[in-house]
């Protein structure tokens, strides 16, 4: 007696996913996310307001902030006010940088201790962070699905070797491998065939990115070729005498790109914090340039007496973490509900 | 299962081997650079250049040199520090070990117990306002880069709330040592504890509710619906049990890689002299060897460490007990 609804629901929305295709299937189940698109949307305000950093440096805070103002005035209701006063703190010695306005002009967010404008800086700071973020996170699906694929595909020796390896870098501690990377890099330039890269160029902390997460990505994906290479639509196209180059590009590689599309966001949220970290240790993005974890070290001076210097980009870096997790908890839950790996 | 065992050592063994060669390379071997002059730290003088030289037997082939560089680390343990003149690095770095076991071990207990609140919670009570809140905040864990959550910490703690009831007991920043003064160390590292465990409840908890939503789906769990056993004891005693082997795991790879070097942020935050902060120093000074040291020692803990969770693993699991 099997007369109960459930059989024949389930039967209807197979047979309308079966004319529908996997992406729309999908892209539909992401637009009912409420919760990723706003996250989306919050994202794409961030890129925009970072793209604009110039903009707002030149018609927003009229100053650049990659040149340290230490004597520099301004007028506020009609006082003018130095950038750098003497603390009034403790026991008076030093200077303070100018505190926020709070309104939509010079140092809205205040002053760091060089005089330089600290809204003008996070814009250009996270233009630098998504951009590392995410050129690095390219590299790294780039490098990890290869890796992934072809230890998968060809198996014995090539898979052992390239485990090997994979086990390696996993168990190399990321802070220590950046740290040991960076101290050998960032004082001169190195050369690797015909790329070179310069000391204090941000392909220092994409390069040091992009590698350390390589095995986080490339371990799912080889794991998942194996698997696939054993499911019997493969058995079946090798009894077709389907060439190994048609099975990788017909076979093997469309049902390994939907983990790889859910990879992107979390790897970008990973990196962001990542990039924050090495910057803040200062093996990251080198000064003048300026990414929200050097602002946070700039700001770590100035905690007690000028705090909003180190919260605004931390908060940034949260804000734009949290949306990109639940855009990637979204993206995940519409195309590959059944994994589960761990967001950081 | 022997078998296994062995094949999982012997490859403990390789990965340790890979690393002291990795790590070695980019010292010594990256293209366009003297590796004395590195060593020997900022406008090092002729004879320490030369000095250098011999010591690390930069006249002779690479493998001797590393043959040599890892005889000085495990063996004599006589590698000294150029910067701070005569430094010896092996009990420097054995100095900081219980400094990082301190915070770690102290933020691993908070974390434990409180993902397992949050997730248990959280699935327990799947759907409703309550799981929704707990994995919003969560998520806001993850999302927070723990050095910056330290600064805030030092900010409220240190400075902003330091004069009110709340925070009045926490002292400076830095360590106690837990034989001089085991309350002054425990005061000392409550506010690293949470802000270093606050990442891991996050994640444990979203962990832990996943899978035990899973559970909650297997055919064991309805059969023990089906016999009647109530619905709490169905959760903590068959869901909860179940999902721990995946917790189990998670938490010695996440134990091993703090102690490794990942708890860098919060001891460098908190002024805690430890592994990650010995090494974050001798980066700002440019000491190759401290770094060295540093680097291998505590990439073989977490080698050592992901061979524990592997051989419980294949202890719990029987069918982990084939020889690959």
């Amino acid at each position: 007696m099997t007369s109960d609804a459930q059989p024949l629901k389930q039967t209807s929305s197979q047979r309308r996913r079966a004319t529908e295709g996997p992406w729309a299937t999908a892209w539909r189940k992401l637009r009912r996310d409420r919760a990723a698109l706003f996250a989306f949307a919050v994202l794409i305000a961030i890129v925009l307001a970072c793209a604009s950093a110039p903009l707002y440096a030149d018609y927003v805070s009229h100053t650049n902030p990659f040149v340290t103002n230490l004597n520099g005035e301004i007028e506020i209701d009609g006082q003018i006010r130095q950038v750098l006063e003497p603390s009034t703190e403790g026991l008076g010695l030093g200077m303070t940088p100018i505190g926020p306005t709070w309104r939509f002009g010079p140092y809205a967010l205040g002053a760091d201790n060089q005089g330089r404008d600290v809204a003008a800086r996070l814009l250009y700071g996270g233009r630098n962070s998504l951009l590392i973020a995410g050129v690095a996170a390219t590299l790294c699906l780039v490098l990890a699905t290869f890796v992934g694929v072809v230890a998968g595909f060809f198996g014995g020796v090539v898979d052992m070797v390239l485990s090997r390896i994979l086990d390696v870098l996993w168990a190399f501690p990321i802070f220590l491998l950046a740290i040991s990377l960076s101290i050998v890099l960032i004082a001169q330039s190195i050369r690797i065939g015909p790329i070179e890269i310069r000391s204090g160029s941000l392909w220092l902390p994409i390069f040091i990115i992009g590698i350390v997460f390589v095995p986080y990505v490339a371990r799912p994906i080889r794991g998942q070729v194996l698997t696939l290479m054993q499911a019997e639509f493969v058995t079946a196209a090798v009894g077709l005498g389907a060439t190994p180059l048609r099975i990788l590009l017909r076979d093997v590689l469309p049902n390994v790109v939907t983990r790889i599309i859910v990879f992107v966001p979390l790897m970008l949220a990973l990196n962001m914090i990542i990039e924050s970290a090495l910057s803040f240790l200062s093996i990251g993005v080198q000064p003048p340039d300026a990414s929200w974890g050097t602002i946070i070290q700039d700001g770590q001076g100035l905690l007690y007496s000028r705090p909003l210097v180190a919260l605004a980009p931390g908060i940034a870096i949260v804000v734009t973490v949290l949306a990109l997790n639940i855009l990637g908890d979204g993206v995940r839950d519409a195309l590959d509900p059944k994994s589960s790996f761990r967001v950081a | 299962m022997i078998a296994a065992l062995i094949a999982r050592l012997a490859q403990m063994l390789l990965v340790m081997f890979g690393i002291s060669v990795v790590a070695f390379l980019i010292f010594f071997a990256t293209p366009g650079a003297d590796p004395s002059a590195r060593i020997a730290g900022r406008n090092a003088s002729q004879e320490t250049l030369q000095q250098v030289r011999s010591d690390f037997g930069l006249d002779r082939p690479l493998p001797v040199q590393y043959a040599l560089m890892m005889k000085r680390l495990f063996i004599s343990r006589d590698l000294t520090s150029f910067v701070n003149r005569g430094q010896q690095v092996i009990p420097t770095v054995m100095r900081a070990i219980p400094i990082t076991l301190s915070l770690v071990g102290g933020a691993a207990v908070l974390w434990v117990l409180g993902g397992l609140i949050v997730g248990v919670v959280a699935g327990a009570t799947r759907g409703s306002a309550v799981d929704r809140t707990l994995m919003i905040l969560s998520l806001i864990g993850i999302s927070m880069p723990v050095f910056w959550l330290g600064e805030v910490a030092n900010l409220l703690t240190q400075s902003r709330w330091h004069d009110t009831w709340l925070f009045s007991w926490v002292p400076a920043l830095g360590y106690v040592a837990l034989t001089e003064d085991p309350w002054g160390w425990f005061k000392a590292l409550v506010i690293p504890w949470f802000t270093l465990a606050t990442l891991y409840i996050g994640l444990y908890g979203r962990v832990l509710r996943a899978s035990l939503i899973e559970m909650m789906q297997e055919d064991f769990v309805r059969t023990a619906r089906a016999k009647g056993i109530g619905e709490r004891r169905v959760l903590l005693h068959h869901g909860l049990r179940t999902s721990l082997v995946a917790f189990v795991t998670m938490f010695g790879l996440d134990f091993g890689a703090l102690v490794g070097g990942g708890a860098l942020l919060a001891e460098v935050v908190f002024g805690l002299q430890g592994i990650g902060k010995l090494t974050y120093d001798a980066l700002q000074t440019l000491d190759l060897p401290m770094i060295l040291a540093n680097v291998i020692y505590a990439s073989f803990f977490v080698v050592m460490a992901n061979f524990v969770v592997d051989v419980l693993h294949v202890v719990l699991d029987p069918r982990l007990r084939d020889a690959h």
